[in-house]
Parts: C-alpha cells; structure tokens; sequence
C-alpha cells in the first residue's frame, strides 16, 4: 500500500465519495436507517460517530506497532468503546434533548462497522497523520449522508427542517417518511442516484 | 518478550487506561447528567400538579410519591406518581396527578413512549390539531376516578369520567387509560394506609 504515498488531499478526498461510507461501501447502515428521521438527529449521529471514528483513529495508529496482531480486534474495540462511552455522556450530560432523541443508539456506535473497519483497513496500517486525514473524511461523508437523508425525511414527513416549519399548512405530512420504511426508500433511493451520477462521472 | 505475555499486558495496560478515562470523566459528567434529570422530574410535577409551593418525596411501597404542599395549608395541592405499562408497541410511562382525595386527575403527563409516530404519539402532542396540540393529555385534567376512567370513541365524552380516544391510535389511547386505571387503586391504597 504504502509504495507510493497517495496524496493527503485523496486520502481526505475518497470519503466524501469514492468510498463514502454509506453510499459507496454501504457501513453503518444501522444508525443512518434508525436516526436519520429528523436532520438534526442525523447531524448529531454524524457528529458523534465522526467524534468516535477520528479519536480511535489517532489511539490506534499510535498503537498499530504495540497491539499483538492475535488480539488487535478486542484491543480495538475496547478503545472504540472508551470513546463511544465519552461521547454518550457527554450528550446526556450537555445535550439532553439529544441524547434522549438518538436513544440506544449512540452505544450502538460501539459496533458500527464503519469505525472498526477503519481501524482495521487503515489506521492499524498509517501514521497519526493519515489516520486523521482518513477518518475526518470519513466522518465527514457520513455526516453528509445523513443530514441529506434525515433532511428529506423531515421535510417530506414533518414538513419542518432543523425544526423550522418549510412546508405550508397545505403540505400533509407523508407519514410514512418517518417511519423505519421511509429511511429505506429514501437510502435505497441516495444510493441509487450516486451509482448513476458515478457511472456519467466515469463516462465524461 | 514471550508473544502471550505481550497480549495479555498490552490487553491489561489498554483496559486499565480505558477504566481511567471512562471513571474520570464520569466524576464529571454525572452531576450534570443528574441535575438534568432532577430538572426533567419537576418540570413533570409541576406540569401534572395545580399550583404548588414545594414538593415531598414520599417512598410507599416502593413507588415513589411527589406531594405538592402549599405554605401554610395543611392539606396538600395535589399527588403526583409515575406509572408505567405497556402500550401498542413498547412501554409508556405516565407522570400522573391527582387531587389529594384521589377523586379525580388535575393533569398527565408521558414521560416516555415509542408509538407510531403521527398517531400514537398523539398523545403527547398532536400537532395536526392546531387549535390545540396538547387536547390529549389535557381532556385528563379534571376526570373523575370513579368508577374508573372510560375511553369513548368517535364521540364527545358526556360523562366526567371519560376520555375521548384518538382515532387512528385507539390501541395507545386505551393503554394510557389503561395504564392509569391499573395503577391508581393500589398507589391510593397505600398512599392512604401510608398517611
């Protein structure tokens, strides 16, 4: 891997969209299913997942040479852990609107797959560096991802955005948008459209 | 160094920093994460109670009891208790207020509750109704406990001991009722035996 240094900016870069986590390498799925019925839910997920992914990112590149590789994934995860428990609470501590809002689902951050792969694909292989650069991009594609779905949701099931009213007294709420078959036709319908705008991008 | 002993002092080493971190930050998070429990809980009274100058925490039979106590009057403004039961697809906690003769409610209020959204969660705030959003839990405000809350559908309640339901969520709206009938009798038992 490591025979020609890619550029920070590509490292950085490739989270965004060529490997986002959600709409290209399809990680994570469970909390942007789950939280993503508000977008200011989905802001927060993001942002505490980002949190978690760049904090282990850091511990584990500093590590990758002192953890045996026979008990990487538990060593892994019990860092991960440490910060999801950080994060969990903080929130209930400064934000507890918030916290009660996402519910279960920031410990669940624990065993989002996005973070442990992370760490397995790449932090336990590059410096501090490049791990931050990684999982800043990372984070930053799956706080993309989820404001935009969790937005549509919210404007089309609640006819509010960020709690702001957006849609007149005319629009019915669809229901449905807000409910778990909404976050499924909205993802699969994300996801749709970036394998489409990807294959006119390789075309041009 | 023998591979195992590596494994287990690097293992031993990161769980014990992990210990570190977590209990450190705890000292410092709980009180907060407590005071806003504590501020969750009063503002639950106050909201369930008719207007009161402090509140008594009394333990009865391992339900916890908030007395609202006026300044100078013997008898109390009101009684609040939590209940909780299950309603159409997991459990809703009520915090629930009664006069102190637990003749009728003076207010509920749900605490928590995972109903459909846009129906059963009507009965916290159904913003729909835009005259009144909050026209489920306040037609609890003044029901009669006598001989036990009754939920009338499709219909304005003619009686002061019914409620009316909410249509489309009439399994959520039963279980509010529900949950409150089932409990009264025995916190005012004991509440009553207690005093």
């Amino acid at each position: 891997m490591a025979k020609k240094p890619i550029p920070l900016s590509k490292e950085f870069l490739k989270g965004l969209w060529d490997d986002n986590p959600v709409l290209r390498m399809l990680l994570g799925l469970c909390p942007t299913l789950a939280v993503t019925n508000s977008a200011i839910n989905g802001l927060a997920m993001g942002l505490a997942t980002t949190f978690v992914l760049i904090s282990s990112s850091i511990i584990i590149s500093l590590l990758r040479k002192v953890i045996p590789h026979q008990v990487r994934i538990a060593g892994y995860i019990v860092i991960i852990a440490t910060f999801v428990t950080v994060a969990d609470k903080f929130l209930a501590a400064y934000l507890p609107e918030i916290s009660i809002a996402l519910g279960p689902y920031v410990p669940l951050i624990v065993v989002n797959c996005l973070i442990l792969g992370r760490q397995e694909a790449f932090s336990s292989k590059n410096g501090v560096g490049r791990s931050i650069i990684d999982g800043l991009g990372m984070g930053l594609g799956f706080i993309f991802v989820l404001v935009i779905l969790g937005s549509i949701r919210e404007i089309l099931g609640s006819a509010t955005l960020f709690n702001m009213q957006i849609l007149g007294d005319w629009f019915n709420p669809w229901m449905i948008m807000i409910l778990p078959p909404g976050a499924f036709l909205t993802l699969g319908l994300l996801i749709g459209l970036g394998n489409w705008v990807n294959e006119r991008k390789v075309k041009i | 160094m023998n591979k195992t002993a590596k494994m287990i002092i690097v293992l031993t080493v990161i769980t014990a920093l992990s210990g570190a971190v977590l209990s450190s930050w705890d000292s410092v998070t709980k009180p907060k994460i407590e005071y806003h429990q504590l501020q969750a809980l009063k503002a639950a009274i106050s909201d369930v109670l008719p207007s009161y100058d402090n509140y008594a925490v009394q333990d009865i039979s391992g339900n916890k009891v908030y007395i609202g106590q006026i300044d100078g009057n013997s008898q109390p403004a009101g009684i609040a208790f939590k209940v909780a039961g299950s309603g159409f697809q997991g459990k809703i906690s009520i915090m629930v207020g009664v006069d102190p003769n637990f003749a009728s409610i003076t207010g509920i209020k749900v605490l928590e509750q995972i109903e459909t959204p846009g129906l059963g969660t009507k009965i916290v705030v159904d913003p729909s109704n835009k005259t009144n959003p909050f026209w489920f839990p306040e037609q609890f405000n003044g029901v009669v406990l006598s001989p036990q809350i009754d939920v009338v559908k499709n219909s304005i309640p003619q009686n002061s001991n019914e409620v009316q339901a909410i249509s489309g969520a009439t399994i959520t709206s039963k279980a509010v009722v529900r949950i409150i009938n089932d409990n009264i009798q025995q916190i005012k038992e004991s509440y009553q035996s207690a005093n």
